[in-house]
């Protein structure tokens, strides 16, 4: 069985447990320039760039993700959202694209190993591959609306190469996450697409929307339901919403996307939203208790946390859904459906 | 349409099609894409459900047309919002398209005109990017004329995209509209064969869907739009019952069936349907003989779209503002401009008036989720036009006023603060602070304090704009605050990014800094912060409003509790142990020493070049950084001019290094265990009282001190000043030579010899003058790392936070006197390149941040620094 349908599997039988925030976990363990930058002689400071931790402070991300495994996870993600060529120009780590993405997938596998051994429960890895900074819909000058700072295929480009080392790495599926630019997601599609092409194997991705208004758009403008059809035909193996705001400002979102995929459902928003400071202080019961309204409504398969969600909430979210059934998958009418910003459905 | 199921059909605008459009394809041409773009917009304002875009024409680059065209129309909200079918006859035009469209388009068309193995590869292109796709009914011997070969080719073809899972759905068989009364016999069944294949096909390839390309029907029709408007109404009303899903046709232009003149309508559905008629003359001579009778009589059809234009001239700017409707801004702001100067207004009321007010409206509709980014940023355009107006005008105003009383551009420095890496939000208040005129020095991302006031200094901006998305950059923008108020500027700070608040502005920056702080929500707020921050009329009542806002956040907020911190009593027992008996010997030659002239060529070899090169903004590591594929040649150059500039300042001595050292004995306060006893002579005693980190920490790390470091049996401590003078008279010289270049250059060296002094001089202090480390050999990487035995804190630092410290070290040293470095009020150097700090020698000392601190110890603090609470509280509010 490989790792697709054993998710499947498993997902048919219960609703899954994804992890929670890397960022939050490591900024709390306050870690000084030289814990980042270790002895790499990297060209810049390194202090931020919580992805090289996988190479400097390899401890640090093992604890974080045993953290989770321990709270509950079933699938855990890498800590790589930013470990892309992209990103990494800003550390003047290009050059560690790779290791970072290997070391990365390597620890969060090793873990899902030993604890699937463990237990027998099965465990999954996400490689998870962030959405740049830079964007492919809109541009930076307002005085030459045509601009765009880079085009598909570099992006594409930069996207293959994280894919490609997250999969070395062990990772059995890629996450492309925080998706605020649709057409930045679409480039990571054809980048597994091309990689599927090489491997001569299936990569099977996931795929998280973010919000970036609570009439329910992301950045480039896309409402939920358009996303999806500009992304359905990657066929991801989950669809879903992560970040954005916290999960009492998302549930309409997650109701509505719900109710349209014809693939698993995967939410995992930020432990609310975050106070004056800047800080995220909902309380895991209360991240749990309004996740846990979707469970009972049916409209979840794997819920997690982004944002400020800590261990904690996960094992409280993994308690709050423990026996409740999993969102069962719609089999929608077969239609053409479009979309520009706002979705179109050619009836049958 | 009447009578018809017109939801379950699709019409598509073809008035973005250079083949379908003669003034689509001249507005193309003359690269008027702004004109092309309202094309876009007033099809989908007109009901085209999906827009098909064609720049198929023998003149132009068509890849690059339809790239540029795609790109600006994502822009457009209003026209972005529905789905666009890239229409080529060449696929690398069409892959080029696919590569700028967002959401799920529609590719027309591919076919097997080139075999079958061309025909899937592309369509498996089209199924990894999220394409549906339209397949023409051609294959390798031509296109399907005749009924039967539509249907047979769209089989194959349909047959041969299942079997690599291309979904069916997503398939849109196009079975060719041919011109029809062209007076040739063989084309009369043209269009019942269309018709008539429509419904075979869509029998036999389930979920699929057909469409056609109606301009081509009537093409024998060419200029005699009303004919040509009845023959595509009668086609579709027809076509569509028998299974034709969507057409092409320009949306504003199909007459409703039951409207069409009857003797016109009966002649089309002749010949369209192949009707028998009764005569000597078949069907299309009847409908060319009628036709003649009907030329010229084209519809006005404007009138809905243009109501607004009646609209009184400040409601229109607030449209155009809003819609982001560029086509009559300039007009409208002019009779806007003379309206107000006819009522003894100024031109600059234009801008603060109506269009404020409409940019305002688009604020709160952006703020309360109705209009999103793309529409904002089309907004700041607009405006951009309407100031662009305005300018002479203001311009002109201007030169009727005393010297005195010209206000210059302003100019704002914009930056994402140190640690952060986002600047989407930042560039796009950047650009729409330049489409109001105003002058945006963008500083990048990652940007450090010091090249952030270093900007601010050398553009003399009028305002600083900082933005973060991560929650650590509010700490770093508290920073900023904090050393612009150090460095005694005054001008307007401004706070955006998705995590900073109003609140945490009130309550966290707005105290730091006395210059005005305004948090800013998003970017459309940012013109009319900045405006109302440059008005001469404006600016004072709205800073003492926002001030008297954040006074009100703070004196809400006032009750609630901070994070906690140890007591101070507590975290004194949690004091850093450091082995006192590893204490360093007593300094080899103690006292003070004074060196008035350091050789400049002996600190050149000590030069940390690698933030040198950052003040330049070329990130990298030195020497690395000169052999880097991007900045390399840009670094090499600049440390070629560098080397050039070195050598005349050495050579002709424009610079003088001066440094004071003091090395005292002294001893941990007995009373406090956070004070050193500085014994300056038998008579002279000077208590130096250094702070406590009160944070809670983890895994039995200490509370730490400086004086732990300090054995209260008696040790020894330094203290050191360093400046670099005799810079002002070459900048003096470069900037009468207009030569920034230079100017800039020499203010960095500077600073490179007052670190690489301090640098130098903590080295002697180590091997000879307090000589605990005789035998030290370091690298210049070493010594750069700080690979060595000793700490130099400087005050203002995090370790020694208070900055009012310096006047207490320049006293001991008398550093004014003897080197000539002095401290503005707020305890900044003068001159500039300068470093002062205390020296430490025990091997386990180190540095660290004191950060947050307890009210009891600013208590405790203000009495053993013998000043009232107030005023330590304004030393230490960076760390309350």
């Amino acid at each position: 069985m490989n790792a697709r349908t054993k998710l499947e599997a498993a997902a048919a039988e219960r609703i899954l447990i994804f992890d929670g925030a890397f960022g939050t976990q490591i900024q709390n363990r306050k870690l000084s320039e030289e814990d980042y930058a270790g002895d790499l002689g990297l060209g810049a400071d390194q202090k931020g760039n919580n992805d090289i931790l996988a190479l400097t402070r390899p401890d640090v991300i093992a604890d974080i993700t045993r953290s989770y495994l321990d709270a509950g996870s079933d699938v855990i993600s890498t800590n790589t959202f930013s470990a892309n060529r992209i990103s990494q120009a800003d550390y003047a780590a290009e050059d560690q694209v790779a290791a970072i993405n290997i070391a990365s997938g390597k620890i969060a596998r090793e873990l899902a190993d030993e604890y699937e051994a463990k237990d027998g429960k099965p465990r999954f890895v996400a490689g998870a591959i962030g959405p740049t900074n830079k964007t492919l819909s809109l541009s930076p000058d307002v005085e030459d609306p045509g601009y765009r700072e880079i085009d598909f295929d570099e992006l594409t480009a930069v996207y293959k190469e994280q894919a490609a080392a997250l999969i070395e790495g062990g990772c059995d599926f890629i996450l492309i996450e925080t998706v605020f630019d649709t057409l930045n997601a679409k480039a990571g599609i054809m980048a597994v697409k091309q990689l599927e092409a090489e491997l001569g194997q299936e990569v099977p991705v996931m795929i998280s929307m973010t919000l970036t208004d609570l009439s329910g758009r992301n950045l480039s403008g896309h409402t939920v339901e358009a996303f999806w059809y500009a992304v359905r035909h990657a066929k991801p193996l989950t669809i879903g919403l992560n970040c954005s705001f916290g999960a009492d400002q998302l549930r309409p979102h997650v109701k509505a996307l719900s109710a349209l995929a014809d693939t698993l459902i995967m939410a995992y928003p930020n432990a609310g939203l975050p106070n004056e400071l800047g800080e995220y202080d909902e309380m895991p019961d209360t991240t749990a208790g309004l996740v846990k309204q979707w469970a009972q409504g049916g409209q979840v398969n794997i819920l997690g946390g982004c944002c400020g969600s800590s261990p904690e909430h996960i094992k409280a979210i993994a308690e709050a859904v423990k026996g409740l059934p999993p969102r069962e998958i719609p089999t929608p009418e077969t239609a053409m459906r479009l979309s520009g910003l706002e979705a179109f459905t050619f009836a049958a | 349409m009447t009578g018809q199921s017109a939801s379950s059909f699709i019409n598509i605008g073809e008035r973005t099609n250079v083949t379908g459009s003669a003034q689509f394809k001249k507005l193309i041409m003359a690269d008027d894409y702004a004109a092309a773009v309202e094309v876009a917009r007033s099809q989908v304002e007109n009901g085209a459900q999906v827009i098909d875009v064609n720049m198929d024409e023998g003149l132009l680059d068509a890849k690059h047309a339809m790239t540029t065209f795609l790109k600006l129309i994502a822009a457009e909200p209003d026209i972005a919002r529905v789905p666009v079918m890239i229409d080529s006859s060449k696929w690398d035009v069409i892959e080029a398209g696919l590569k700028c469209v967002s959401g799920k388009p529609i590719v027309n068309s591919i076919s097997m005109k080139e075999g079958e193995e061309q025909f899937l590869e592309q369509a498996r292109k089209c199924m990894a990017y999220g394409a549906a796709v339209v397949v023409m009914a051609f294959d390798e011997a031509g296109q399907a004329d005749t009924k039967e070969r539509k249907v047979e080719i769209c089989k194959r073809a349909y047959d041969l995209l299942v079997g690599i899972g291309f979904p069916p759905e997503d398939i849109i068989f196009d079975p060719n509209v041919f011109a029809v009364a062209t007076g040739i016999e063989d084309h009369d069944r043209y269009g019942l064969d269309f018709i008539e294949a429509c419904t075979e096909i869509k029998k036999q390839c389930p979920h699929v869907k057909t469409s056609g390309g109606l301009s081509n029907l009537s093409f024998s029709f060419r200029g005699n739009e009303t004919v040509r408007r009845a023959m595509h109404s009668v086609f579709l009303y027809h076509a569509i019952p028998a299974g034709l899903d969507m057409a092409i046709v320009n949306a504003g232009q199909l007459d409703v069936y039951d409207t069409i003149d009857p003797v016109l309508r009966d002649a089309c559905e002749d010949v369209i349907l192949m009707r028998p008629v009764e005569g000597e003359d078949s069907a299309t001579e009847r409908l060319i003989n009628l036709a003649e009778s009907f030329k010229g009589k084209s519809k006005e059809d404007d009138k809905q779209a243009a109501e607004w234009r009646g609209w009184e001239v400040s409601k229109r700017l607030e449209h155009a503002l809003v819609k982001g409707i560029d086509a009559h801004i300039v007009d409208d702001t002019e009779i806007m401009r003379a309206q107000i100067f006819e009522a003894g207004g100024r031109p600059i009321e234009v801008i603060e008036g109506p269009l404020m007010d409409g940019m305002n409206v688009v604020g709160d509709l952006f703020g309360s989720g109705k209009m999103f980014l793309p529409q904002v940023v089309k907004s700041a355009r607009v405006m951009k036009k309407a100031v662009g107006h305005l300018i002479p005008f203001i311009e002109a105003e201007k030169e009727l006023l005393p010297e005195a009383e010209r206000t210059s551009k302003g100019t704002i420095i914009m930056a994402t603060v140190k640690g952060d890496v986002h600047d989407i939000g930042k560039n796009i208040v950047g650009v729409v602070l330049q489409c109001n005129g105003y002058e945006v020095v963008d500083m990048g991302v990652m940007v450090p304090w010091q090249d952030i006031l270093k900007a601010a200094n050398d553009h003399k901006a009028d305002m600083i704009g900082l933005s973060g998305l991560i929650t650590p950059s509010l700490d770093e923008m508290v920073t900023v605050a904090e050393e612009m108020q150090a460095a005694g500027m005054t001008m307007p700070l401004l706070i955006g990014g998705a995590t900073t608040s109003r609140v945490h502005t009130a309550l966290k920056i707005d105290p730091v800094y006395d210059g005005p702080v305004i948090h800013v929500l998003d970017a459309s707020r940012a013109v009319g912060v900045a405006s109302k921050l440059l008005s001469d009329t404006l600016r004072d009542p709205f800073v003492e409003e926002t001030s008297n806002e954040y006074e009100k956040v703070r004196v809400a907020r006032a009750g609630k509790s901070e994070k906690a911190l140890l007591p101070l009593k507590e975290a004194r027992g949690n004091f850093y142990d450091a082995f006192l008996s590893d204490k360093p010997a007593p300094p080899l030659q103690p006292g003070d020493h004074l060196f008035e002239e350091w050789p400049l060529d002996d600190l050149v070899k000590v030069f940390d070049w690698t933030p040198f090169f950052r003040a330049w903004e070329l990130h990298g590591v030195y020497p690395r950084i000169l052999e880097d594929e991007v900045v390399g040649e840009a670094a090499r150059n600049l440390k070629a001019d560098a080397d050039a500039m070195l050598e005349k300042i050495i050579a002709e001595k424009w610079l003088t290094a001066k440094a004071v050292v003091g090395l005292w004995p002294c001893a941990r306060a007995h009373d406090c265990r956070d004070d050193v006893m500085i014994h300056l002579s038998e008579a002279k005693h000077i208590r130096m009282p250094f702070l406590r980190q009160q944070v809670i920490k983890s895994r039995d790390r200490a509370n730490m001190c400086l004086a732990d470091f300090i054995d209260p049996a008696g040790d020894w401590i330094g203290g050191f000043v360093v400046g670099i003078h005799g810079i002002e008279p070459h900048i003096e010289a470069f900037r009468a030579d207009k030569d920034d270049y230079s100017d800039i250059l020499l203010k960095a060296l500077a600073d490179r010899f007052a670190e690489a002094l301090a640098e130098r001089l903590h080295q002697h202090v180590r091997t000879d003058l307090w000589g605990y480390a005789p035998g030290e050999q370091l690298t210049n990487e070493a010594l750069i790392k700080e690979q060595y035995r000793g700490i130099r804190p400087a005050p203002g630092y995090p370790a020694v936070p208070d900055h009012s410290l310096k006047p207490i070290l320049f006293d001991m040293l008398n550093a004014e006197a003897k080197i000539g470095v002095s401290l503005t009020e707020s305890f900044a150097m003068l001159p500039t390149a300068a470093v002062s700090g205390l020296y430490f020698g025990h091997p386990e000392s180190q540095y660290f941040g004191v950060a947050k601190i307890g009210q009891d110890q600013l208590e405790d603090y203000a009495k053993r620094r013998l000043v009232d609470i107030a005023v330590a509280e304004r030393w230490l509010r960076p760390n309350l």
